[in-house]
């Protein structure tokens, strides 16, 4: 399927921010904007839902801890007590440091996982990229043409929001 | 004019607080004076006690103010000028602070240092006590008031120098205030690291004169840290709605909620550090500590050993885990007050079961808490009114207004 893009080339990342502000004012959708590095504050700009990633994380946590938990007091509580220290079989100090570090592990596996899923990420994946030069020094916004779109009014656009230029470009993706 | 206001608002809570404060402690001692009888009077031990718990806390958080500039000017970090005058001012009680602390000191005798009763570090007296004795290289009157008056001056010079540097600052403009800033900050901090670690060795774990633990320096720091940040916030907050500091906005709360959530994790973690290594070794030296604390004197404490950890770690862990928590004033606001209290409780049970064994209460505590609360919101308040709310000329103060998160 092949689709076209209006790409709009900046400079500057305060004026990236601004033209991104007045070109959803003025009621056109950004596909998604390209930039060297990451630009603070541009996902609310640009109205990106915040993730819920951390919630997920919360509950692998959580998970962790219980498995933690459960794997000491039934192995060393029921399953097969031991004197150690002198300390109750269920000596819940000596717990916390494993319950920590499965809690902590449960969570990052289960973030990078769940990450990864969602977002598509697996080897080999080919990323499209609309301008080479957003690797470098410019910042590419890159706004979807539909079959009708009046390419015109949208250089304009971008122009007076100060775009140093537009390009078109097809992007085929299988 | 406008911050003057504000200060005479403060000045009436203060002077409340400390009426109030002066109240409770007034009836409280005359109660506890008629049950005291022909021993030793409690209520005199329990006032030195507290006044030493509440002046230690204070005095603490007084001098994390200037640490927390010092650390943000050595880390080039922007966003903070924000609050930086906030902090800043929070060292105008380290002289007073000092000055009580000298002054109660001298005048608590071996009410509060068990180490400083008479005779025993003498082998031919029957108070005696060989193990205290072997510690006299370090705990001698001459030695321990001369760190004490060498630590108070360094927090104190220094606080005053990053303040000065800063008030020129505003005055004349420049890089060249910052830029010499950075270096009476890096020696002050590695100064501090000695000073803060030396002192929480001297001024509360030689309470407990047989027991040592190698964490109590990083223990108490902990607990200083993160009620000076706890402080600062609530300060910033007030500010806000009272309608200055315009420019401060949910990323900077967000960013001291941040640090105030993270130490108050990192304070759990040295507390738990100390107490599983005591709890597994289980040697009577060190064993005692804790024993004390958890069913000691009818279980006195137990309560607030437990309490303890849950305002200080729980409470905070849980309720600012989301994003929108520490964005939150009303949040900030509920969770600063409670690690305040939490680490003056924290301060409480460090104290007092070396110093009070059973015999402490809460009445004269928390009205010698709410004196020097008042005092030390007195002097900060006042301070703050001094200068600009935010160093103008600061080189970041841009980045600070402009601070996303």
């Amino acid at each position: 399927m092949t689709k076209r893009y209006a790409l709009g080339i900046f400079e500057d990342e305060d004026v990236l921010m601004h033209a991104i502000e007045n070109v959803r004012a003025a009621g056109v959708k950004i596909y998604d904007v390209f930039s060297p590095y990451p630009v603070h504050g541009i996902d609310d700009a640009l109205g990106i839902e915040r993730s819920r990633l951390p919630i997920a994380a919360f509950f692998y946590g959580m998970c962790g801890l219980s498995f933690a938990l459960w794997m000491q007091i039934y192995m060393l509580g029921f399953d097969w007590p031991m004197i150690i220290g002198g300390k109750p079989h269920i000596g819940l100090p000596a717990f916390i440091p494993v319950s920590f570090e499965l809690t902590v592990l449960f969570c990052c596996h289960g973030m990078v996982i769940t990450f990864y899923t969602i977002s598509g990420l697996y080897p080999r994946l080919k990323v499209p990229v609309m301008d080479v030069r957003s690797t470098d020094d410019k910042f590419v916004m890159a706004i979807e043409l539909k079959e009708d779109a009046d390419l015109g009014n949208l250089t304009q656009l971008l122009r007076a929001n100060g775009a140093s230029e537009v390009n078109e470009k097809e992007m085929t993706k299988e | 004019m406008a911050i003057g206001l504000i200060m005479a608002y403060l000045n009436i809570g203060a002077g409340h607080h400390e009426a109030a404060g002066a109240a409770h402690g007034a009836a409280a001692e005359h109660g506890a004076g008629a049950h005291g009888g022909e021993h030793a009077p409690i209520w005199l031990r329990r006032l030195f006690a507290s006044l030493w718990q509440s002046n230690v806390f204070f005095l603490g958080i007084s001098a994390v103010g200037t640490v927390f500039v010092a650390i943000h000017t050595v880390a080039y970090a922007g966003w903070s000028i924000m609050v930086r005058r906030i902090a800043e001012a929070f060292s105008a009680w380290i002289l007073p602070g000092g000055v009580i602390m000298l002054i109660v000191f001298f005048a608590s005798g071996h009410n509060l240092f068990h180490w400083r009763t008479e005779g025993i570090m003498d082998p031919a007296s029957p108070n005696y006590d060989a193990i205290i004795a072997g510690k006299a290289g370090f705990l001698n009157l001459g030695f321990y008031v001369a760190r004490m008056v060498i630590f108070i001056a360094i927090w104190w010079f220094f606080s005053k120098r990053l303040r000065d540097l800063s008030l020129q600052e505003d005055q004349i403009g420049g890089t060249g205030f910052w830029d010499k800033s950075i270096n009476v900050s890096a020696m002050f901090l590695v100064l501090y690291a000695v000073s803060s670690s030396m002192s929480a060795w001297d001024w509360v774990m030689s309470i407990d004169t047989h027991w040592f633990s190698t964490m109590f320096g990083w223990y108490v720091f902990a607990s200083w840290w993160v009620s000076g940040i706890a402080g600062i916030l609530l300060t910033a907050i007030y500010l806000k709605q009272a309608g200055y500091l315009r420019f401060l906005n949910a990323n900077h709360l967000h960013d001291l909620g941040k640090l105030m959530f993270g130490f108050s994790i990192f304070w759990t973690y040295v507390w738990f550090s100390q107490f599983m290594l005591i709890w597994y070794a289980n040697l009577p030296e060190e064993a005692v500590y804790f024993n004390q604390r958890l069913g000691g004197f009818d279980g006195k404490y137990t309560w607030l050993f437990f309490f303890n950890l849950i305002i200080n770690f729980a409470f905070p862990f849980l309720v600012l885990m989301t994003r929108d928590a520490k964005r939150q004033m009303i949040m900030l606001k509920i969770v600063a007050t409670a690690v305040l209290i939490g680490h003056w409780l924290d301060f409480y049970m460090m104290i007092m079961p070396g110093t009070l064994q059973g015999d402490s209460g809460f009445i004269i505590e928390i009205g010698t808490g709410l004196v020097f609360l008042g005092g030390f919101l007195l002097l900060m308040t006042k301070r703050l009114s001094q200068a600009s709310l935010v160093p103008v000329n600061h080189p970041f103060v841009e980045e600070s207004v402009h601070h996303t998160t």
